[in-house]
C-alpha cells in the first residue's frame, strides 16, 4: 500500500505529483502545458472555462479541479480534446466583443494566445454582439466587460487575497456579468486599488491599467515569440 | 423618495425574523419582494448593509432567480407557463389575447405601473393547463373567457385574495393508483414501524428494499443514507428536493398537496437512520401556494409528537423540518445547486467531489432525496424491505408515479409497478394517435412509436416521471425549439459550453424556424450536441441537447422538411433587419418586405 508511487500518466508520460495537487498543478509543475484560462493555482479552483478539459479513465473533466491520483490515465493533447477546446474558444470569442488589433492586452492575452496555439483561425459561430458596459470611473483602471470571459479570477483574487470582495458575478446564462461592490456599482466608488492582486490577474483585457498603454511594444510581449504552450515564463509564473 | 422612508419599516421585521442571517438571504429577498413588489437598488443596499454582506452578493441572488425583480414589474405580475404542453393547449393565443386586452407588450410594465405579462418555465400544471402565475399564485385551466375576467380584475385593482377561489384550485387528477397513491395509511404508522426496527434495523430494511431515487438519476437510497451516517460531521441534514422543475412533471406537487405526511415521515425516518436532526424542504417558488398547508400539517405533526424532541416518545430521537422557498431556477433541482440555494446563494452547481453526503448543506453531511423517494421510505418501513423489493423489476423495485400530459384524453398521475410498457400508459391515458412521447422532461429522451413497447425502468427507459405525449398533428420541431429556449434561459451561466452552447443552439434553431436553415445548420447542431453533452459542468448541460438529438436522429422528417436545399444560407436576414424601418414607416404590407417566403415570428 505504502509503495504506490505518486505518479500518473499524461499523454503517455509519467508525471509526479504531491498528494492533494490537481492534475493541472502537477502537469504545469512538470513542464507539461494543459490549456487553461480560469485556473490559477494561487486561488480556489473554479472549473468554469473548461479549456483544461482532459479525459481521465474515459471520462471528461476539468484538470484544474480533479485531484491527481496514482495510476490515472490522463489524455490532454489529443485531436478530439484540442478540437473541443478550439470550439470553446470560439464560443468565448463570439460571446464577448473581442477586437484583438485594438486591444492593449494583445500579445499578453491568454485567450488570444490559446487561440493561436490551438490554431483557431476564425470565430466560426455567429457573433452575439451583446451590449456590455464599460466602466471608466476608476482613476487607475478600466473595467471593460466586452472582453470579460467570466473566469472570476478578479472575483477570487479580491476575495481571497485582497480581502475586499470588490467583484462578483450576477445574472445567469449569457447575461452573467461582472458586478462591482460599491453604492453606485461603479469601480471608481469601490475600494479597488491598483495595488490589489485583483488588478493583476485578468487573463484578458477586461481589467486594464490606465495611462500605461503599449509600454511594451507589440512584438516584444509575453506570447509574441513563442506559443503559450512553450512559454516557460508563463508556466513558471503560475507555479 | 418615499421609498427610502417606508422601506426600513417593511424590511427590518423581515430581516429580524430571519435572524439577520445571510444564509437566509434568498428567503429575505422573497419576502421583501412580496411586500414591495420589486427589489430596488435601495432595498438591495439596505439588506446588504443589514446582513453585513457585499451588495454584489445580493445582486447576484436577485439576478439569478427569475422570479426576483430588480426593475418594477407592476402590482400584478402575470407569467404564462411556457412549457410545450401549455403551448399545445393554447397558451400563446391566450397570452396574445391578454396583451391585446391590456394594451401591453410582453415583458413591459403598463404605463400606470399596474401590470406586466411575461412567460415562465413549466409551472407544473401540465395536466390542467394552460396555466399562468399571478404574483406566484397558479391559475389553471385558462380559457379566453377566464383571461377576460382576469383582465377585468386587474384593471379594477382587485386584491388577489378577492379573486374567485376556483381560479386557484389545483386538482390531483390521480388516474391510476397503486402502492403509494392507493393504500390506506395513518400518520405515524411508518415512524413507529421504523422505531420498532431500530436505526440499524431500518437501514437494513432500506438496503433490502433496493429503493432507488425517484428524481431521475436512480441512486440507491440506502447507500446515500449510509454514506451520510458514516461521514464525519457536527450536524447532519435531510433535504427534500421539492424543486420539481423538469418540464412535464407534477407528481411531487400532488404528493405535497395530498400525501405530505408521508414525505415528513420519510424525512424523519431518514433522520432516524442517519443521525440527522434537521430536515429542510426546498419548495419551488411555483408551488408557494403549498407552503401554508404544509406548515399547518407540520404543526399537526409536532403536536402529535411525530416531529420535534423525543419523537414517538423515543428519548434522543429529535427531528424537525423547515421549509425554504425557491424563486424560479430549474438548475436548483441539481442537488448541489439546491444546497447553494438553501444557503441563500445563487444556485450554481458545486464542483463534485466532494458529494453532499460528506459535504453538503453548511458543508455538513447531507442527504438530498426526491419527494417521491421519501414517500417510498414509508412503504419500506411499513411493509419491510423484502416485500418492497417484490414489486417492479430486478433493478427497479417498487412502483413509479408518472405525470402524463399532452395529447391524451385523461392527463394526470398514473402509478404503476416499474416495468410497465410505454404503450400501456398511452392506452390507459387515452392517447390514440401518439407520434412521440417525451420521457423524463426536456432533459430526457424522445421515443418513437416503434419504441412504445419499451419499459419504464432504470434498466430500460428511466424517468423522473414526466411523460409528454405528442399527437399526430404536432410538429416536433416546435418541441425542440421550446426545449432550446428553456435551456438557454435556465443555464446558470457558469461554464462555457452550457452558457454559450445553449444560446448558440437556440439561435440556430431560430434560423431553421425562420426558413433559412440548411444542412450546414443541422450538422452544427450535431457538433454542438457532442461538445455540450460531454464537456459541461453539471447535469443541466450534459442533458440539455438529449431531446434535440433524439428528434434529429429518430425523426428525420422533422428537420428535413424545414431545411432549404442550398448548402448554406447566411445568418444575416436583410428583411428582418428592416423591421425597425417598417415600424417607423408604419407599414407592414407585402411590398414593405424583401422576401415573400419569410417565416413567421418565433415567439408567439
Amino acid at each position: 500500500m505504502t509503495d504506490i508511487p505518486n505518479t500518473f500518466n499524461l499523454d503517455g508520460e509519467r508525471i509526479h505529483f504531491e498528494p492533494g495537487e490537481t492534475i493541472l498543478q502537477a502537469a504545469l509543475k512538470a513542464g507539461h502545458f494543459i490549456p487553461h484560462l480560469c485556473a490559477n493555482p494561487e486561488f480556489t479552483p473554479h472549473g468554469s472555462c473548461k479549456l483544461c478539459l482532459v479525459v481521465v479513465n474515459n471520462r471528461s473533466g476539468s484538470a484544474c479541479v480533479m485531484k491527481a491520483l496514482p495510476g490515472l490515465e490522463v489524455q490532454s493533447d489529443t485531436p478530439d480534446l484540442n478540437h473541443r477546446r478550439r470550439t470553446l474558444l470560439q464560443m468565448l470569442f463570439v460571446e464577448g466583443n473581442h477586437f484583438c488589433p485594438g486591444c492593449e492586452k494583445s500579445g499578453n492575452c491568454k485567450l488570444q494566445a490559446l487561440a493561436y496555439d490551438l490554431e483557431m483561425f476564425n470565430d466560426h459561430f455567429t457573433h452575439f454582439f451583446q451590449p456590455r458596459e464599460v466602466d471608466a470611473s476608476h482613476p487607475d483602471f478600466f473595467l471593460d466587460r466586452n472582453r470579460c470571459i467570466n473566469c472570476e479570477l478578479c472575483v477570487r483574487a479580491s476575495r481571497e487575497v485582497d480581502g475586499k470582495n470588490v467583484f462578483g458575478i450576477a445574472g445567469r446564462s449569457l447575461e452573467a456579468h461582472i458586478v462591482v461592490n460599491s453604492p453606485t456599482g461603479l469601480l471608481g466608488d469601490s475600494t479597488f486599488a491598483k495595488t490589489d492582486r485583483a488588478a493583476e490577474v485578468c487573463p484578458v483585457g477586461a481589467l486594464l491599467p490606465k495611462e500605461v498603454g503599449f509600454r511594451k511594444p507589440i512584438g516584444a510581449r509575453l506570447y509574441d515569440s513563442a506559443p503559450i504552450s512553450q512559454t516557460p515564463t508563463a508556466v513558471k509564473e503560475e507555479v | 423618495m418615499t421609498e427610502a422612508i417606508v422601506e426600513p419599516e417593511v424590511l427590518e421585521p423581515i430581516i429580524a425574523r430571519y435572524n439577520g442571517d445571510p444564509g437566509n438571504l434568498l428567503q429575505i429577498l422573497i419576502e421583501a419582494q412580496n411586500a414591495l413588489d420589486w427589489l430596488s437598488p435601495g432595498t438591495q443596499g439596505f439588506i446588504a448593509k443589514s446582513l453585513d454582506i457585499p451588495v454584489t452578493h445580493v445582486a447576484a441572488v436577485v439576478q439569478f432567480y427569475t422570479h426576483l425583480y430588480d426593475t418594477p414589474r407592476g402590482k400584478y405580475r402575470v407569467l404564462f407557463s411556457h412549457n410545450i404542453t401549455d403551448r399545445m393547449a393554447g397558451s400563446p393565443t391566450l397570452m396574445a389575447h391578454m396583451l391585446k386586452r391590456l394594451k401591453l407588450k410582453r415583458g413591459v410594465v403598463s404605463d400606470d405601473g399596474l401590470v406586466s405579462v411575461g412567460k415562465t418555465s413549466c409551472t407544473g400544471m401540465c395536466d390542467q393547463g394552460p396555466a399562468l402565475l399571478v404574483n406566484n399564485r397558479a391559475i389553471t385551466r385558462l380559457t379566453l373567457r377566464r383571461i377576460d375576467e382576469i383582465c377585468d380584475l386587474i384593471r379594477a385593482r382587485a386584491p388577489l385574495a378577492n379573486w374567485p377561489a376556483h381560479y386557484f384550485r389545483v386538482e390531483d387528477n390521480i388516474e391510476r393508483a397503486d402502492m403509494l397513491l392507493g393504500s390506506a395509511y395513518a400518520p405515524g404508522e411508518a415512524l413507529r414501524a421504523a422505531i420498532a426496527c431500530g436505526p440499524t434495523g431500518m437501514m437494513a430494511e432500506m438496503k433490502r428494499s433496493n429503493l432507488r431515487g425517484r428524481g431521475g438519476a436512480g441512486f440507491t437510497t440506502a447507500v446515500k443514507w449510509e454514506a451520510c451516517r458514516d461521514a464525519p460531521g457536527d450536524e447532519r441534514y435531510i433535504v427534500c428536493n421539492a424543486d420539481e422543475g423538469e418540464p412535464g412533471t407534477f407528481k411531487d406537487r400532488v404528493l405535497l398537496q395530498s400525501f405530505a405526511e408521508r414525505v415528513f415521515e420519510g424525512m424523519a425516518i431518514a433522520g432516524y437512520c442517519t443521525g440527522a436532526r434537521k430536515g429542510l424542504i426546498y419548495l419551488r417558488g411555483e408551488y408557494t401556494y403549498l407552503r401554508a398547508p404544509l406548515e399547518a400539517k407540520l404543526s399537526d405533526f409536532r403536536r402529535n409528537r411525530l416531529l420535534g424532541m423525543g419523537i414517538c416518545g423515543v428519548p434522543g430521537f429529535d427531528f424537525d423540518i423547515a421549509i425554504h422557498l425557491g424563486a424560479g431556477a430549474y438548475v436548483c433541482g441539481e442537488e448541489t445547486a439546491l444546497i447553494e440555494s438553501l444557503e441563500g446563494k445563487p444556485g450554481r452547481p458545486r464542483i463534485r467531489p466532494p458529494f453532499p453526503v460528506t459535504c453538503g448543506y453548511k458543508n455538513q453531511p447531507t442527504v438530498v432525496n426526491n419527494v417521491e423517494t421519501l414517500c417510498k421510505v414509508t412503504e419500506v418501513a411499513i411493509h419491510g424491505g423484502l416485500a418492497y423489493a417484490g414489486t417492479g423489476t430486478r433493478q427497479s423495485a417498487g412502483t413509479k408515479i408518472i405525470s402524463v400530459s399532452g395529447d391524451v384524453e385523461r392527463p394526470g398521475l398514473y402509478e404503476y409497478p416499474f416495468g410497465v410498457r410505454v404503450s400501456q400508459v398511452l392506452e390507459d391515458a387515452g392517447a390514440y394517435d401518439a407520434i412521440a412521447v417525451q420521457i423524463s422532461g426536456a432533459a430526457g429522451q424522445c421515443l418513437t412509436p416503434q419504441e412504445f413497447g419499451r419499459r419504464i425502468a432504470f434498466e430500460d427507459v428511466p424517468t423522473s416521471g414526466s411523460f409528454m405525449v405528442f399527437g399526430n398533428n404536432r410538429d416536433l420541431f416546435e418541441a425542440a425549439l421550446n426545449y432550446a429556449h428553456f435551456f438557454e434561459h435556465e443555464s446558470c451561466g457558469f461554464c462555457t459550453p452550457c452558457r454559450v452552447g445553449t444560446a448558440l443552439i437556440a439561435r440556430i434553431l431560430e434560423k431553421i424556424h425562420s426558413g433559412h436553415g440548411a444542412r450546414y445548420e443541422f450538422n452544427e447542431l450535431n457538433r454542438l450536441h457532442q461538445l455540450i453533452s460531454t464537456s459541461s459542468h453539471c447535469g443541466l448541460g450534459t442533458t440539455a441537447t438529449n431531446a434535440l438529438h433524439d428528434i434529429m436522429t429518430k425523426f428525420p422528417t422533422v428537420f428535413d422538411r424545414r431545411l432549404i436545399r442550398r448548402d448554406f444560407e447566411p445568418g444575416f436576414d436583410l428583411d428582418a433587419a428592416l423591421a425597425r424601418a417598417r415600424e417607423v414607416a408604419g407599414r407592414d404590407d407585402a411590398n414593405a418586405h424583401l422576401d415573400a417566403h419569410l417565416g413567421e415570428g418565433v415567439d408567439a
